[in-house]
């Protein structure tokens, strides 16, 4: 580990950007439920509901509980005068208890719910459940592969045949029909994503293992006397490593496109929890109104699977420059 | 070779039962039988058995598995609960629109996808192949909803341009001839668009990479000192052989006219096999969700089966 930072440093440019916008998009989306505040918290409505982008208004919270969110406010004697929903009020200060600003730097949506706040909490849970899914991807991937590569004969015909036929079945009617018969949450949507994804990799992992089980080293291995799950794990899967990893960049990546599909039809997370592809389709019934709503989740989309295509061209280029200069 | 294409074929028709087995059991398997899921829980439970019975519910697994087998191989898929006709009957209303919008979305994603390739290998590393290798990344990058909708608000909304939504108007659905065509047109262009444009971003990428490498062959330096244009070389000389992978690709996308894109079908009302499965999976209805599934998996079957076959064809160093 220690070599790392010298070798990154020496990445193509691809890597290095691919990384630190991933880095980037995780740590805000990790952070930012701290700063920006609860996602889910429902104000005051009528007059929070769709405020554009920089919007800056007042919140009032009253000692009963409740929150005000208004246009207007300044301090008279004895307590606040509000402009709220066109209308002045005035608020005595011993019903008071808070007053702050309160920037919409993003706008709200359509039951003035900070756009922010959904979207970087939306952010955790849609990058937790790729990260969970091309988790699980490569462990039976590479356990499938691996085994039939290494076994042969009947063991990988039959395997084979396992991945071409679940190859066979269009992805996103799987996914339906497994969608259908249990109840959505993170959890069986990344047992749905990872059960549909992992035939990719036990192919790969397959050929590698193919071709790199005649080479001297790992024969030399095999006379040493060492087991199998030693060869592979430490002979063969070092080796293979930069076209799995190049792979698992760009799974990742459609890992979290095929996520936000899924929430965005209503197959993914429960509201009211927020997910980038649940609040897409919960700003389509305004988009006519208002294009915000849907505008910072789909950015947010787009950046993470540009991040991991960039990690995956790096991955490449780096590997042809080794290939290039021996 | 016709013994090679039959035994594919065989193949391919294991697969497909296999399939059908698995999906089968898969629903078989699921917590709770369909009957006490399906219905409102305040029914009766002499109404739900009645349904048990109507539905062949309490009958064994094996029974019930080898009776829908037999049926399913001589083409009857049941009858769908929601829209309460044979479920071929529902597919195949479905089936042509998808491939209309699939098959439009397709061509101009492998035209598109070829020629930005094209146009950033005339000068590669410059600024127009950098400019056009941000914007497919880009474009592939973006989900297919957030496309549509951008599209929706842009030109439906904001110019009223097109229709959102749906296959046809009102006044198309009555018209007859020229003008239901160009009503068609007319609700075709954005779902098209915002198929081709997340596709061209991904063929674009794949072409460029694909081309780059043929170009620097030693056939495409020999033509070149055999006098021959750099733009002969590419458009003659190279692309056709970078376009073998590509043939590939396409066989592997032909499921997709029949899948369609569901989002795209979705977002735009369209009604195909999508925009059908959505409301299957939505309203549990298992034999249309089964039947359909069905459907697909022989069109990646075939699909598969068509492109082994073109790519033997026009590769002379692949045998089936």
């Amino acid at each position: 580990m220690r070599r790392l930072p010298a070798s990154l440093s020496c990445a193509p440019g691809e890597l290095r950007a691919g990384i630190a916008l991933f880095v980037a998009i995780a740590g805000i989306s990790f952070v930012g439920p701290f700063l920006a505040g609860d996602p889910t918290a429902i104000t005051d409505p009528s007059t929070t509901s769709l405020l554009p982008p920089g919007t800056v208004r007042t919140q009032v919270d009253l000692r009963d509980g409740t929150t005000l969110i208004v246009e207007r406010a300044t301090s008279v004697a004895g307590g606040w005068r509000c402009k709220r929903l066109g209308e002045d009020l005035l608020i005595e200060a011993s019903r008071i208890a808070a007053v702050h600003r309160r920037v919409y730097l993003f706008g709200s949506d359509s039951v003035g719910r900070d756009i922010l706040a959904r979207t970087l909490a939306g952010g955790r849970i849609s990058l937790a459940v790729g990260l969970s899914a091309l988790a699980l991807t490569l462990v039976i991937g590479l356990g499938v592969g691996a085994l039939a590569g290494w076994a042969g004969g009947l063991v990988d015909a039959v395997l084979m045949r396992v991945v071409d036929a679940v190859l066979a079945i269009p992805l996103i009617f799987l996914m339906l029909l497994v969608a259908t018969l249990m109840r959505p949450s993170p959890l069986t949507l990344v047992l749905i994503l990872g059960a549909s994804t992992w035939m990719g990799v036990a192919r790969l992992v397959r050929g590698q293992v193919l071709s790199l089980k005649s080479r001297p080293f790992v024969l030399a291995a095999r006379v040493a006397g060492a087991s199998a799950p030693r060869i592979l794990l430490r002979h063969v899967l070092p080796n293979a490593l930069t076209p799995i990893t190049q792979d698992a960049a760009l799974r990742l990546g459609d890992l979290i496109l095929i996520e936000a599909s899924l929430s965005y039809l209503g197959f993914g997370v429960r509201p009211p929890t927020p997910s980038w592809g649940g609040m897409v389709a919960d700003a389509q019934a305004v988009l006519g109104e208002a294009w915000w709503p849907a505008a910072l989740p789909v950015v947010l989309i787009a950046l993470t699977v540009i991040a991991a295509a960039l990690v995956a061209d790096g991955l490449q280029h780096a590997q042809r420059r080794r290939i290039a200069v021996p | 070779m016709v013994r090679v294409v039959l035994a594919r074929i065989g193949v391919g028709a294991v697969l497909v039962w296999l399939v059908a087995t698995a999906t089968f059991l898969l629903v078989a398997a699921a917590p709770g039988d369909i009957a006490s899921r399906l219905a409102d829980p305040r029914i009766p439970p002499e109404a739900r058995q009645r349904w048990r019975q109507q539905f062949g519910l309490d009958r064994p697994l094996a029974v019930r598995y080898a009776d829908w087998l037999r049926t399913a191989a001589a083409g009857d898929l049941g009858v769908s609960w929601l829209h309460r006709r044979p479920v071929t009957a529902v597919l195949g209303r479905a089936i042509p629109n998808t491939m209309l919008l699939a098959g439009c979305g397709l061509t101009l994603e492998i035209i598109g996808g070829i020629a930005v390739a094209l146009v950033q290998l005339r000068r590669p590393g410059g600024l127009v192949d950098r400019t056009l290798a941000w914007s497919s990344l880009a474009a592939y990058a973006v989900p297919t909803f957030g496309v549509a909708l951008a599209l929706i608000a842009a030109l439906s909304y904001r110019l009223d341009l097109l229709p959102p939504s749906h296959m046809l108007s009102p006044e198309g659905e009555l018209a007859r001839g020229l003008p239901r065509l160009a009503d068609l047109g007319r609700h075709l262009v954005l779902p098209v668009l915002a198929i081709a444009i997340t596709g061209i971003g991904a063929m674009a990428r794949y072409v460029r990479g694909s081309l780059l490498d043929e170009r620097s062959a030693a056939y495409v330096l020999a033509a070149r000192a055999r006098g021959c244009s750099w733009r002969r070389a590419i458009a003659v000389h190279a692309l056709p052989n970078a376009l073998i992978p590509l043939v590939t690709m396409a066989g592997l996308s032909l499921p997709f006219l029949v899948s369609g894109s569901l989002v795209i079908e979705v977002v735009f009302a369209w009604p195909g096999m999508g925009q059908l499965m959505y409301g299957a999976a939505l309203g549990r209805d298992i034999p249309l969700l089964l039947g359909g599934t069905l459907a697909a998996t022989i069109a990646v079957v075939a699909g598969n089966l068509a492109s082994d076959l073109v790519t033997a064809a026009i590769d002379p160093r692949v045998r089936l």
